[in-house]
């Protein structure tokens, strides 16, 4: 056995000269690439490409729902004959709106281009690794991902138009094509790319979990793990497990809808006939996704949760709160978030006992995320606080977690989601703690990494501009959206200004369709300047951000296999910042304890002497290894 | 301090598994994630009622067999690889191979028994169901026998040897997962129908 692990290690080497000295084409080097950072650099434009296309729908269904009377002739050039004769929008492509801004911004988005890009670009150089296990497995990934893409934008262009059953795409609904125009090849065209998409998140997940397990540089045990690698890392472990189940639960849609199998449809009756499924169960799909569904709102938040640890630690010159406790609730809300599924489904019929359990595991989530919501908060609690664009961004997403979170402990009650279930306060708590939340998460993550992207800072005053408007500009958006929805204003809906009662909130829309407006150009502000920094920035110092982490330790421009020399050892955590009696504020984990005997703690001060032992080690193996290569 | 010794030489060595095995068991891991699924809509289904009951194709039993059979002779290579006796490994490899696809054409034959029943795919998802385990089961056997092939091949190319097992390693466990959630599916089966 012993042996066969030394070939695996010959082998590896072998791969490692060859990525030194091979230099890249263009197509390998920007298209076919198996780097890990230009792939999530790849990951971060697809992402940014499609938040633009899901932007640009809900700005085109606000309209709709904020001035109902507009004539929309203005846009018939785009949209043609979604158009109505009188200047409205069709009712049939509303619902495709809301269904592929879902789609798009859940999956494209808030996964790919999340959990993508940070994944792949930051789990090797932070756990100090060339690449990631499988660069080809990556590069698949990516592309998958990108054919997934490919296929969702032309359902755009459909004469029926794409799905339109909503993002969770319930059968009978999305299983019948004469149910709606949108059920017919945009649906078929909404499986297919979803079949890619999961693929793509599988591979990326496997090649995560492999690498974070079996790639970190030596000392890099779990407990010196910056917590980013943590998060990337379990959220990699439930994409793992419950993608999966989406795949299954797709798999049986489409024998339903091709094959003509009743898995989901029973006892149907269309224009006074029946069709002949009989049997199936409409509830069991809700089930099969919800199990995806459910997994997937951490998938989205984790990695910006992380993301937001690493910054706020930073920028704030102290050690992260509580990292066993950052880890340990992660670790919580990772098991509990599969099974608390069957909250989505209160009204779907489900046993009323059922509901209390659910219920009650639900509540329990509260549990952890309010461990992480107070640690952020004692992390910046006296901290030296630095106010850089990533860390306003960090401070936003800890706004919105708890604004969004407490309103989840209301919906997460079966009874009080009778009243709430299908309405736009649904719509607004998941916006704030899911969707805003971890889209802050990316945005704090491009502006505290891109030095590290692009070898150039972006710009702090267009970034500061940019923060304002989106942060006050997403209150400004989702709060009202509460009051609505507690009217009883039902999400989905065309329109819903025809009884008196439901009138009154027509200028609260109004005013939530406006912001939506002004929030939306306000990214085009984030555009340029990313755009811009990426070629004409200032050029940016080696550590910019002076943090500790292994990736701050490459080159500016680091090649494919990120260390020019010898992999950087790690001799402490993450997070010591402004450590007493330290020169400097902050000492990065490459620095051993040896060297810092002024900063050291005693239980550090014993450990000290076990370093010396493995330096010593050390150097004599790369004096042999030398020895061999002359 | 023991204790923290082992530790750090425990960091010394990060590469604690190769990682491609690593990764085949985390794509196993999904793999059961599916059927894991398929399995408790089944039972979340059945439970519902209106539910076709028909007996299950004898057919299943033999298959069984066969993909035992191929386990023993998968392992009966492994060993042959480890003892560089590299022709008894490239009979073995054959001999898998031939029963994977032996294994293949029964559950063929099992549709075939089921359509003389008037099980459907199209139908009670009760018939259903059981032709998408059967199926799913297949599509990854037959990317099992894909794997068993290129083995073989590297193995005529004398690329597998005593000192060179982790191709080998992954395609053995791969093989015999596959063989094993079959006999869960089977099991399953024989338990609720």
């Amino acid at each position: 056995m012993s042996v066969a692990n030394v070939s695996a290690h010959d082998v590896s080497a072998h791969d490692d000269h060859h990525d030194h000295e091979h230099e890249d084409g263009f197509i390998t080097k920007y298209i076919f690439t198996q780097d890990h950072k230009m792939i999530g650099k790849q990951f971060l434009v697809t992402g940014m490409f499609w938040a633009l296309i899901g932007g640009f729908l809900s700005i085109l269904f606000r309209l709709q729902l904020g001035f109902p009377d507009m004539n929309l002739e203005f846009l018939r050039p785009l949209l043609g004959g979604w158009i109505t004769e009188t200047g409205q929008l069709d009712p049939n492509f509303y619902l495709a709106l809301v269904t592929m801004h879902g789609t798009i911004m859940v999956f494209f988005v808030l996964t790919a281009g999340l959990s993508g890009t940070f994944s792949n670009f930051l789990i090797p150089l932070q756990i100090g690794a060339r690449d990631m296990a499988s660069g080809f497995m990556n590069m698949l990934s990516y592309w998958f991902f990108f054919t997934s893409g490919v296929i969702m934008f032309i359902s755009l262009f459909l004469e029926r138009g794409p799905a339109s059953g909503g993002w969770v795409v319930y059968p009978p609904l999305s299983a019948l094509e004469q149910a709606m125009p949108g059920s017919g090849l945009g649906m078929t065209l909404w499986l297919v790319s979803m079949t890619f998409f999961i693929a793509s998140s599988l591979l990326g997940g496997i090649n995560y979990i492999t690498t974070v397990i079996n790639l970190r540089t030596k000392g890099m045990s779990f407990a010196r793990l910056p917590l980013t690698i943590w998060a990337f890392f379990l959220t990699a472990v439930i994409g793992l497990l419950s993608f999966p189940v989406l795949f299954s639960a797709a798999l049986l849609l489409v024998f339903d809808r091709s094959f003509g199998t009743s898995f989901y449809l029973s006892d149907i009756y269309i224009g006074g006939e029946a069709l002949p499924n009989t049997g199936g169960s409409a509830v069991l799909y809700q089930h099969l996704f919800w199990f995806l569904g459910h997994p997937e709102v951490y998938i989205v938040l984790l990695p910006a949760l992380g993301i937001t640890s690493e910054i706020i630690a930073t920028n704030s010159r102290k050690p992260i709160f509580g990292y066993k406790a950052m880890i340990i609730s992660m670790l919580g809300i990772t098991i509990l978030s599969f099974v608390v599924w069957a909250h989505h489904m209160f009204v779907s019929g489900l046993n009323p006992f059922l509901g209390s359990i659910f219920m009650f595991l639900t509540l329990i989530i509260a549990v952890p995320s309010a461990v992480k919501v107070f640690n952020y908060l004692t992390t910046l609690w006296r901290g030296n606080l630095r106010f850089t664009t990533a860390m306003m961004f960090s401070i936003g997403l800890v706004s919105f977690f708890i604004s969004g979170g407490l309103t989840g402990i209301f919906l997460g009650n079966s009874a009080i989601d009778i009243q709430l279930h299908d309405t736009y306060f649904v719509v607004a708590h998941f916006h704030l703690v899911m969707g805003s939340a971890s889209f802050f998460g990316l945005m704090a993550g491009v502006y505290h990494w891109f030095p590290k992207m692009f070898g150039r800072m972006m710009d702090e005053k267009l970034g500061s501009i940019h923060f304002w408007l989106t942060f006050v500009g997403v209150y400004m958006v989702f709060f009202p959206m509460h009051y609505i929805g507690i009217a009883g204003f039902p999400r989905r809906y065309y329109s819903w200004s025809t009884f008196s009662f439901t009138d009154m909130y027509t200028d609260l829309n109004m005013f939530v369709s406006v912001a939506a407006i002004i929030t939306f150009a306000a990214q085009f502000i984030f555009l340029f300047n990313f755009f811009y920094s990426m070629f004409r920035g200032r050029i940016a110092s080696l550590n910019p951000w002076q943090s500790n982490t292994l990736e701050w330790t490459t080159p500016l421009h680091p090649k494919h296999g990120n260390w020019p020399g010898e992999i950087p050892s790690v001799y402490r955590w993450p997070y010591d910042y402004s450590k007493p009696g330290a020169k400097e504020d902050f000492i990065p984990q490459t620095v051993p304890l040896s060297v810092t005997p002024e900063s050291n703690l005693p239980h550090e001060e014993k450990l000290v002497n076990l370093e010396k032992e493995i330096i010593a080690e050390e150097e004599q193996v790369l004096v042999a290894n030398e020895y061999k290569g002359s | 301090m023991e204790e923290k010794l082992a530790y750090i030489e425990g960091a010394e060595q990060p590469l604690a598994m190769h990682p491609k095995k690593f990764a085949l068991w985390l794509f196993i891991v999904s793999v059961v994630m599916i059927f894991a699924s398929m399995t408790s809509a089944y039972i979340v289904r059945m439970s519902e009622g209106n539910w076709l009951e028909f007996e299950l194709p004898d057919i299943f039993w033999y298959t069984s067999i066969v993909i035992i059979l191929s386990s023993i002779s998968l392992h009966w290579a492994y060993l042959s690889a480890k003892k560089d006796s590299l022709d008894q490994l490239r009979i073995a490899l054959l001999v898998t191979a031939i029963l994977g696809v032996t294994f293949l054409i029964g559950q063929w034959y099992s549709w075939v028994a089921l359509v003389d029943q008037d099980v459907y795919f199209v139908g009670n998802p009760a018939g259903s169901f059981l032709y998408v385990f059967t199926g799913l089961h297949a599509i990854h056997l037959i990317s099992g026998v894909i794997f068993l092939i290129i083995v073989l091949i590297s193995s005529l190319r004398f690329k597998i040897h005593s000192q060179n097992m982790a191709q080998m390693e992954m395609c053995t466990t791969y093989w015999h997962f596959l063989g094993g959630l079959w006999l869960y599916l089977f099991m399953f089966l024989l338990l609720n129908h």
